[in-house]
Parts: structure tokens; C-alpha cells; sequence
């Protein structure tokens, strides 16, 4: 269907962003469970997932406060992993960098995997929209993972303080960040730079107050980064044209 | 169950992640406006999550928490296998549904 209005733009979003309930559902039911866990009450969950809204922030908060890790070494981790939305709003703000400020206060709050990805790829391949339907099409693809999102977190909320330790569920996280990094390590680059982090993190554990997390995030980008540039090269010297 | 956290911790850590994760995302969109950002620095940003996450979660596999930080193997092979499917199938949904399952065998093998 074409989009010619900026209503038919925000339903458009709406549609093409409703299969990814799935996914924002099971992780804010687990944000909410696995935060009850933690001994916050229900109203600290939901403030949490409603002033953060990043998913890998608050799981990496999540886990390093039980850690009892100091309060700044939290905020970097958290922030280091939520990275990649600075990188999203950079490379969306050719399509949205024109609307007025206040949209573009929203389109920021906004701005996670699912929107992000599915934007991106409409704007791309339908370069006549206008800019207003253009910020419909991304609150659109929002319609359903924010409002899915903040009630998951509230049944998971609710229901975890019931789940009794012994169910080990304290294994989930890892299991779910598992889950997420297979699909990221498209690159040799990207393979490079998680087992580079991996190797510097398991002996860096011994380094006090979690700060071994950093040094291995930090060399693990590093890796990635010379990687690329050494790939890059190389693909140059195979190929002059 | 754990004690809950400190309320001066934890709503510093809210306050501090709502407003670094929004600054994050606003900082370009409502501020660089069309510059761009040095080519060195955007090459190493593409690589935070791909190594601030496994690094998170490479002593949670070696040293699991529910065993009480002894390593075992059936939690090492559960997250093995997670990891592996994801990387195969590039689904994150497939992962996930193969950590699911992987949870409820280590929860049957501890019980």
C-alpha cells in the first residue's frame, strides 16, 4: 500500500512493527520478573522500564548492581552496551533531523532496535516520503513494542517475587544476552571483537570493582576496530580497481 | 529472594541510565543536527555491544551464579548451545526459544 497521508504513514508503522510484540513482550516479562528477583517492588520496575526504555541497559544494571558494583562503573556499562542507539539516532537524523525539536525530544526516547530497524530500511527504500510522514511511519512502528513493553514489565514485575530462588533463574540473563549476540556477529570483525572481550573478561574478573567489564569491553572494541581496518586493507590489496 | 537494593543506589542508577540513554540518542538526532562524527571513533563504536555484552557475560557462564559460582557443565553447554543457534540461525527469537528450553533442562537436571 502506498503511504499518502501522514495518518496512513503512522498505521503503515503500526503494522510493520506489531511481530516484534514478540520479542519485547518475553524480554520485558523477563526485565520484570528478573527485577523482582533483584527485591524491587513493582513501581520501581515500571519507573525503571519507563524512564530507561533499553532493554540490554537495564538487564547490565540489573545484574552488576547484585554484584555490588560501584555506582559509576554501573553507569558506564549500562550506557556502553546502549551504545548503538547513539549510533541509530545518527544515521536516522538525515530523515528526521528536519522536524521540530519536541518530535525530535520523542523520536530520541524512542529510538531502540525494533523502530530503528524498520525505519531505516522505509525511509531508505521509499525516498518520496515527506518528512511528517516520515516521523509518523517511526511513532508508528512504537504503536505496539512501547505500550507491549511497559505492560510486560508489569506482569513480570508481579509475578516474579512468586518464582522461589531454587528455580536458578538468576541463569536466565546470560542465557538471554546469549540469545542476542549470535545475530550481532555479522562481520569477522564483530567474531573478532566478542571472543577478544571474552578472553581479556574471564581473567579480568579479578580486577576489583567490576572494572575488568571495562577493560574487556574496551579491547574488545579496539580488536573489532583494527579488525576492520586490517579486512578493509586487505580487500583493497585483493581487489584495486 | 535477595535483600533489596539500596533506594539511594537504585534510583541513582534509574536517574543516571534515563538521563544518559536518553542524552545518548538525543545527542545526534536533536543536536549534531548533519555533522558527522570522526571515521575512528564511529569504527570502534560499532563494536561496544558486540564486546561490552560477552564480556558481561562470559564470567556468568564460567562461574554461574545459581551453583553458587562452581563451574558446571551443564550450564556450560546450555549456553554453548544458545550461542550457537543464534549465530547459525541469526534469529534472535530461535536463540531465545533454545534458551528457554536449555532453562528448563538445567531446572529439571538440578531438581
Amino acid at each position: 500500500m502506498a503511504i499518502t497521508t501522514t495518518k496512513s504513514a503512522f498505521w503503515k508503522g503500526f503494522r510493520d512493527g506489531a511481530p516484534f510484540l514478540l520479542v519485547s513482550g518475553p524480554f520485558g516479562l523477563l526485565f520484570g520478573v528478573l527485577a523482582a528477583e533483584a527485591g524491587l517492588i513493582v513501581p520501581e520496575a515500571m519507573i525503571f522500564s519507563l524512564s530507561v526504555f533499553a532493554g540490554s541497559a537495564q538487564f547490565t544494571a540489573l545484574q552488576l548492581m547484585q554484584e555490588n558494583t560501584p555506582v559509576l562503573i554501573i553507569l558506564i556499562s549500562a550506557l556502553a552496551v546502549n551504545l548503538r542507539v547513539a549510533m541509530y539516532s545518527a544515521s536516522l537524523t538525515p530523515y528526521l533531523g528536519g522536524a521540530p525539536l519536541w518530535q525530535r525530544a520523542c523520536a530520541a526516547y524512542l529510538t531502540v532496535d525494533q523502530s530503528y530497524a524498520l525505519s531505516i530500511v522505509q525511509f531508505e527504500t521509499h525516498p518520496q516520503m515527506t518528512l511528517s510522514q516520515r516521523m509518523a511511519y517511526f511513532f508508528g512502528t512504537n504503536g505496539c513494542v512501547a505500550p507491549g513493553w511497559m505492560l510486560a514489565t508489569y506482569i513480570g514485575a508481579l509475578v516474579g517475587t512468586q518464582i522461589p530462588a531454587s528455580w536458578g533463574l538468576d541463569f536466565v540473563l546470560p542465557l538471554a544476552f546469549l540469545a542476542m549476540i549470535g545475530p550481532m556477529l555479522r562481520t569477522p570483525a564483530h567474531v573478532i571483537a566478542c571472543f577478544a572481550a571474552v578472553a581479556t573478561a574471564l581473567p579480568a574478573t579479578a580486577l576489583p570493582y567490576n572494572l575488568g567489564l571495562i577493560v574487556a569491553g574496551l579491547i574488545g572494541m579496539m580488536a573489532g576496530a583494527q579488525a576492520e581496518l586490517w579486512l578493509e586493507r586487505r580487500s583493497i590489496a585483493k581487489d584495486p580497481s | 529472594m535477595t535483600q533489596p537494593p539500596d533506594p539511594t543506589l537504585l534510583w541513582t542508577i534509574i536517574i543516571g541510565l534515563a538521563i544518559g540513554s536518553f542524552a545518548l540518542r538525543f545527542a545526534f538526532i536533536g543536536l549534531m543536527g548533519g555533522r558527522t562524527m570522526p571515521v575512528w571513533l564511529m569504527r570502534h563504536l560499532r563494536y561496544t555491544a558486540v564486546a561490552i555484552i560477552p564480556a558481561l557475560v562470559a564470567p556468568l557462564v564460567v562461574w554461574p551464579t545459581p551453583t553458587g559460582g562452581t563451574p558446571s557443565l551443564p550450564h556450560l553447554a546450555v549456553a554453548a548451545a544458545v550461542f550457537a543457534l543464534g549465530y547459525w540461525t541469526r534469529n534472535v527469537l530461535i536463540a531465545m526459544g533454545s534458551g528457554a528450553v536449555g532453562f528448563l533442562l538445567l531446572f529439571l537436571l538440578a531438581g
